[in-house]
């Protein structure tokens, strides 16, 4: 196994190969401070058509990236949406165009904590500005631009994703003909800040992490950053689901061992995803992602509520929720549903009966794929039409 | 064979509606309805549905539709938001279909109701001759396994519209393909003959 400062070079040295936007245009952030001539890391995927009427846009959650299918070229490791993207899959890339970008504050090329302050030639650290969800998303606004996209057929997104879908119809009006957020809440509640924060300061009681100048030293906190997963990780799983998969089952023993190594399968699951992930996150911009969660409160940025947020849309919406989903629950989406018919807005809603928790829209969920392909069809005759009158 | 019959009805119910209104359709169902109306009548169409299955059959036919229960989550519906709701062959289905009633009468400016009529001579046959719950065309299940709480006749309903001063503007009755106006004076002969009451109420 690779050094981590000798694996973090043979990402940056990868990371220089993807496709990025440099953003000349600046770009003034919610915290005051702004940001210019800025890379944005994004991956396509099918061909756009001559009428560029077949562009999907997909944000993604905080742990992951613009490669969406296919193969990771940084991680070599299945792209996170590769059950509901991809040739004949409920998101045809035969059929349609995908983007997705990396958002700012992540670590797959898009600026972020990891990226070189120009004012002291060294990594940001914590000097980076802390974002929001909104600078995200009017970041990924300029990729359209750039792109030549004046409307997508249709923008989705799971959990943070659907917080930043949200967060883009509310900024920017019927820029897109249809939209899906998937397992999300306009805004984040105490249960929901309260499992970041447990997540942040097990980062910040990593001694390696000293202050986020770990970047300076190519050195990653991996202990805390683990803990930070396995919190995760647990949010993502239903009580049931958890117990159906692991249960009591011991890990590869016929006993306890009377000690703490990973007795339990679950103990075993989680250390596994919680070193994996170390091999591909950066720690400071788990601090600045869900510190960008936290902050978000569509309600909150428009003074008359969330009804506000969604006054004049013309964009035709489709809310999805798991009924197992702790993290973001059927209420949550529900109450989006319900700001969105009392402005008037075009709304469609269903609650897919799963025990798979909060991962639900990840995984192959029958039911989920078959009602996401169905509408994101429906919505390509429907806008098609719309385009020849 | 049943297909046919409910197209029937909701070819009363869309007779019923003008063109280019915004409708809710509630307890949707696989969106028959909400189609006919969008395709015939220009509506702007709303549905909202319990059963899964049939959310998905709208979201694939490009209906929007809401899963939820009516019962429950009519709330969400603010006042006056739509210009007709339509309760297809559900009232009699509800813990408390007044309360449902008032919901619809809130949300729409005029509400369609249509029920199956419990006063219809061979439901009253099959009780008064057999001595057992009528099971029928209209009624298809048996007592232990019907989702119909509140059983009401067309008399029922119309007595029950007086009652509370909902505001009858016009009940159709229907017995397969023949419809006829019900009124005050012929009430009791069309609650015998009919199998389905539409109402349209404000």
């Amino acid at each position: 196994m690779p050094s981590l400062a000798g694996l973090f070079f043979w990402m940056n040295i990868k990371l220089e190969n993807i496709k990025k936007l440099e953003v000349a245009k600046p770009l003034k952030l919610d915290c005051g401070k702004t940001i210019k001539d800025f890379p944005l890391a994004y991956e396509t995927y099918g061909k756009l058509n001559n009428n560029k009427d077949n562009a999907i846009l997909v944000f993604h959650a905080l742990t992951g990236d613009q490669f969406v299918t296919g193969t990771n070229p940084i991680t070599n490791k299945e792209g996170w949406w590769v059950t509901a993207v991809g040739p004949g899959k409920a998101i045809d890339t035969n059929k349609y165009f995908v983007i997705c970008a990396n958002v700012i504050g992540g670590c797959m090329g898009s600026l972020g904590p990891r990226n070189i302050n120009p004012d002291t030639k060294e990594p940001y650290g914590l000097d980076f500005p802390v974002i929001t969800i909104k600078d995200m998303v009017r970041a990924q606004e300029t990729l359209l631009e750039q792109l030549g996209i004046k409307k997508l057929l249709c923008a989705t997104g799971g959990s943070m994703g659907g917080m930043q879908l949200l967060q883009f119809c509310a900024t920017f009006p019927n820029k897109t003909f249809s939209a899906i957020p998937i397992a999300c809440s306009s805004s984040h509640s105490a249960q929901n800040i309260a499992l970041n924060e447990l997540a942040r300061q097990a980062i910040m009681a990593d001694p390696v992490w000293d202050n986020g100048k770990y970047v300076l030293k190519d050195l990653q906190p991996k202990n805390g950053l683990a803990v930070a997963r396995m919190v995760g990780h647990i949010s993502y799983l239903s009580e049931k689901g958890m117990q159906e998969k692991f249960g009591r089952k011991l890990q590869e023993k016929a006993d306890y061992e009377f000690s703490f190594n990973a007795d339990f399968q679950v103990e075993s699951y989680l250390r596994h995803q919680g070193y994996a992930f170390v091999e591909r996150f950066d720690a400071n911009s788990v601090l600045y992602i869900t510190r960008a969660m936290d902050y978000f409160d569509l309600s909150k940025q428009f003074k008359g509520g969330l009804v506000e947020a969604f006054k004049n849309q013309k964009t035709k919406f489709l809310i999805i929720s798991f009924s197992s989903d702790w993290l973001y629950t059927t209420k949550d989406n529900k109450d989006i549903v319900i700001a969105l018919n009392a402005s008037g807005a075009d709304v469609s809603y269903s609650e897919i009966v799963t025990d798979k928790g909060h991962d639900s829209f990840l995984l192959n969920e029958t039911q989920f794929l078959k009602t996401l392909k169905s509408f994101i069809d429906s919505m390509y005759e429907k806008f098609k039409n719309e385009k020849r009158i | 064979m049943k297909n046919l019959k409910m197209k029937k009805e909701f070819k009363v119910i869309a007779d019923l509606l003008p063109n280019n209104i915004r409708v809710l359709d509630v307890g949707c169902g696989d969106g028959s309805l909400m189609s006919l109306l969008r395709e015939e009548k220009n509506v702007e169409v709303r549905g909202l549905e319990l059963s899964q299955e049939n959310v998905q059959e709208c979201i694939h036919k490009g209906l929007p539709v809401i899963q939820g229960n009516a019962e429950t989550e009519l709330h969400q519906f603010p006042n006056k938001s739509f210009d007709y709701v339509v309760l297809s062959q559900t009232l009699q289905a509800f813990y408390e279909p007044e309360k449902v009633l008032r919901n619809l009468l809130r949300i729409g400016k005029s509400v369609v109701i249509s029920i199956p009529n419990f006063g219809y001579w061979k439901v009253r046959t099959k009780l008064l001759f057999f001595g057992k719950m009528p099971v029928t065309k209209t009624l298809p299940n048996t007592w232990y396994n019907t989702p119909n709480l509140h059983m009401c006749t067309i008399k029922d309903l119309f007595n029950f519209c007086d009652e509370k001063k909902f505001n009858i503007k016009k009940v159709v009755g229907v017995n397969e393909d023949k419809t006829s106006i019900i009124k005050k004076s012929n009430l009791e002969i069309k609650n015998l003959f009919s199998k389905v009451g539409i109402f349209l109420i404000s």
